[in-house]
């Protein structure tokens, strides 16, 4: 593994499945276990350094972190010194100052944990980067895939909503195809990036065309603001041409699973017994999670100060 | 003080003497000698004349933290510059009489180079009512060149109207050609790398429209028509087809659109962020053949300096630009001339004889003969040197050089007969 974990499209075959096998050894370690706590990273402080709002990703982070028995700090910034118009680069050397080994940032700008790799000797993780990466959640999103299927390599994902504006997207398309999956990307054509065809995938504006074929489908959390401009007529339309719904889901074949990021628009890209049955991973991938960002902390750390 | 400058080559021609006396060119010749006289050893230097810049940030009033117009001078000098353009978009924006004239009198006190204040087209820069375009033109300052540059005169009527009432003044609008609609939140050329970056896109078609619309406009009223920093092969296009038709227009493209690609966006480093953004190697080409061909007429720096922490933070909230005005003539030597595309009279053509023109310049961008004001520039072609932002005299580091080996080095600059670079040094 490289020092930093910056973006997915970074990641090898060997290093992804690196990630992979170690969180699951990290599950079966654990498996069973009162106390779910490994004294690998003791000493160690890993900073959760949030410029955006978030809740599933600073809670895991934070207990993947506490499992491996690091010391977290969660530095968000509203209320802090950022808010007083401290800049990236002295927050950042502050907080090396006191001596962290990691941070875990998220940040509205894309590209902003590159800078940070920029100016501290520890690690950098990306929590989030703007529209650009969230090679976490991919990472997640394929173990879910692996334990689900019990493969990758030639797996047909079809990922479906805001790929333009998506680091989720961005991610699993980088990852997965890495990793063997094809990938097919399905949204109107307002919301898939110019430039997309240099990407290793298909591209569809017809949902109901993909399903058939599909083993997995992902959908996106499509946010109701891009409506304002213009990237589609209102919610309705869009749920009726992108939304997965009960009878869409019927298009699925038997073993075809259904995954979702979170948060959801329940109504709005997946209806709620779509999110609710038996193909949803939906909360899989939640506790899944937890495990891949142990085995990235753990991988990046490497256990022992050097 | 008379100078005496020995075996320079002019346009890289065959080597002679020249006497400047007096602010011009006294006499051209072989072995010259006055007694009394300077002599400048211009053995196996080329000799052109001075470079004219018509877009220049230097910042004052209003950043002097980032660039003064004494630094700024003092880097257009190194650069071979012997007058440049100063931009309106400083704090207050020069769009009265009172703001040109006081950048004036700067760039006479540092007397290192002619500053030339550009007027604002607009109000504050605010794209709605005209400024007093007149009262700026018949300033001490004498503004020939209107530009609202950082913003795009936007609204098509009010365009219309300034390329109109600047034809009474002998002046010229520099457009900076954007539709601002389609590039709401752009960081970056938008393409393959976008796309991956995950950074808003700024579609070549924004600058394209504008083109498209301003060389209509200008045919329409028989006005002249400035393009500032052209980006995109479709903008030299568009370019090309209005010259053919006999639009009055003109055009500049920057050193660094020249020579990068929106590749160095890769690392996320804002020192390559900059508006119009870097874009890819077909655009690059298309502008090189395009300068060639004369279809864009002019290089212009857009030398646009940034304080450290407007740079060294995350891209999206860097401040676009980057510095030009010393290595503006190294990079063209190597992108045009070194490549074959250029050779030394035509490069003085873009980068000295024609931007005078377009600003309406008496004294600069004349030939190099007898009679002519001594405004001239003396380049060692053979000289490579490494980029060290630490070593620039402006007063701000944003150079998208740091670290590159580039051809041509500034030996000496004369601003009407007295040197303001000896030896590769400012003289003040």
């Amino acid at each position: 593994m490289k020092r930093h974990l910056l973006e997915a499209a970074d990641l090898d075959l060997a290093d992804a499945t690196l990630v992979l096998d170690t969180a699951a050894q990290i599950d079966a370690a654990l498996a069973g276990r009162e106390v779910k706590k490994l004294p690998t990273l003791r000493g160690r402080t890993v900073v959760n350094l949030f410029y955006e709002d978030s809740t599933r990703t600073r809670i895991s982070f934070e207990l993947a972190a506490k499992r491996l028995s690091a010391d977290v700090i969660n530095f968000s910034a509203k209320g802090s010194s950022v808010s007083k118009g401290e800049s990236l680069k002295d927050t950042a050397l502050t907080l090396e100052a006191m001596g962290s080994d990691a941070i875990v940032v998220r940040h509205g700008a894309s590209g902003a944990p590159h800078r940070l790799a920029q100016w501290v000797r520890g690690s950098v993780v990306n929590a989030g980067d703007g529209t650009h990466e969230h090679p976490t959640q991919a990472l997640l999103d394929a173990y879910t895939i692996r334990q689900r299927l019990g493969r990758l390599d030639g797996v047909r994902v079809v990922l479906v909503g805001d790929v333009l504006h998506s680091r989720v997207a961005r991610s699993n398309v980088w990852l997965l195809s890495t990793l063997g999956a094809e990938v097919t990307v399905v949204a109107p054509p307002t919301l898939v990036p110019v430039g997309v065809g240099s990407w290793p995938v298909r591209v569809s504006y017809d949902l109901d065309a993909v399903l058939p074929e599909a083993d997995v489908v992902m959908m996106l959390r499509v946010q109701a603001e891009r409506m304002n401009a213009s990237f589609f007529p209102s919610a309705r339309e869009y749920s009726r041409r992108y939304g997965l719904d009960a009878r869409r889901m019927e298009l699925l074949h038997d073993d075809a699973i259904v995954m979702h990021p979170g948060p959801m628009n329940r109504g709005m890209e997946i209806a709620a017994e779509v999110a609710d049955s038996v193909r949803s991973t939906i909360v899989e991938q939640v506790g899944n999670g937890v495990s891949v960002r142990m085995a990235v902390l753990y991988l990046l750390l490497g256990g022992a100060p050097e | 003080m008379t100078y005496v400058i020995k075996n320079a080559r002019p346009y890289g021609e065959d080597a002679v003497d020249l006497v400047l006396r007096n602010g011009a060119i006294a006499s051209i010749g072989e072995d010259l000698t006055v007694p009394g006289a300077e002599v400048v050893d211009g053995a196996g230097l080329v000799l052109l004349p001075g470079l004219v810049d018509l877009h220049t940030h230097l910042r004052e009033p209003g950043r002097e933290d980032a660039e003064t117009v004494e630094t700024g001078s003092r880097a257009a000098a190194l650069g071979g510059f012997t007058a440049v353009h100063a931009m309106a978009n400083t704090d207050p924006v020069a769009d009265t009489a009172g703001v040109v004239e006081q950048v004036w009198r700067l760039g006479q006190q540092a007397g290192l180079v002619d500053v030339v204040p550009v007027g604002a087209v607009t109000v504050g820069l605010a794209g709605s009512q005209l400024a007093e375009l007149g009262a700026m033109a018949d300033s001490a300052a004498r503004v020939r060149v209107f530009s609202d540059d950082g913003h795009c005169v936007a609204d098509p009527a009010l365009m219309r109207r300034a390329l109109e009432y600047v034809k009474a003044l002998g002046g010229v609008v520099a457009q900076h050609a954007e539709e601002p609609r389609l590039t709401v939140g752009a960081q970056m050329h938008e393409g393959d790398r976008s796309a991956r970056l995950g950074l808003t896109g700024w579609p070549a078609a924004a600058e394209e429209a504008i083109i498209a619309r301003d060389v209509l406009l200008a045919q329409h009223v028989g006005a002249r028509l400035h393009v500032c920093h052209v980006s995109t092969a479709g903008s030299v296009e568009l370019l090309r087809w209005a010259k053919s038709r006999g639009v009055q227009v003109t055009a500049e493209v920057t050193p660094h659109h020249l020579l990068l690609t929106d590749a160095c966006a890769e690392g996320y480093d804002p020192v390559f962020k900059v508006n119009p953004p870097l874009r890819t190697d077909a655009d690059v080409e298309a502008l090189r053949a395009g300068l060639a061909d004369g279809t864009i007429d002019a290089v212009a720096t857009d030398h646009a300096p940034h304080a450290v922490e407007d740079k060294e933070c995350e891209w999206a909230m860097a401040r676009p630009g980057m510095l030009g005005l010393e290595q503006a003539l190294s990079v063209v030597v190597d992108t045009m001339v070194e490549t074959g595309r250029l050779d030394w009279r035509a490069l003085a053509d873009r980068m000295s004889v024609r931007p005078a023109a377009i600003g309406r310049l008496a004294g600069h961008g004349r030939p190099v003969a007898v009679g002519e004001p001594a405004n001239l520039v003396l380049v060692d072609p053979a000289h490579r040197s490494t980029v060290d932002p630490a070593a620039l005299a402006s007063r701000s580091r944003n150079s998208p050089y740091a670290g590159r080996e580039l051809p041509g080095r500034v030996v000496a600059t004369f601003l009407r007969g007295v040197p303001t670079v000896l030896d590769g040094k400012a003289v003040k």
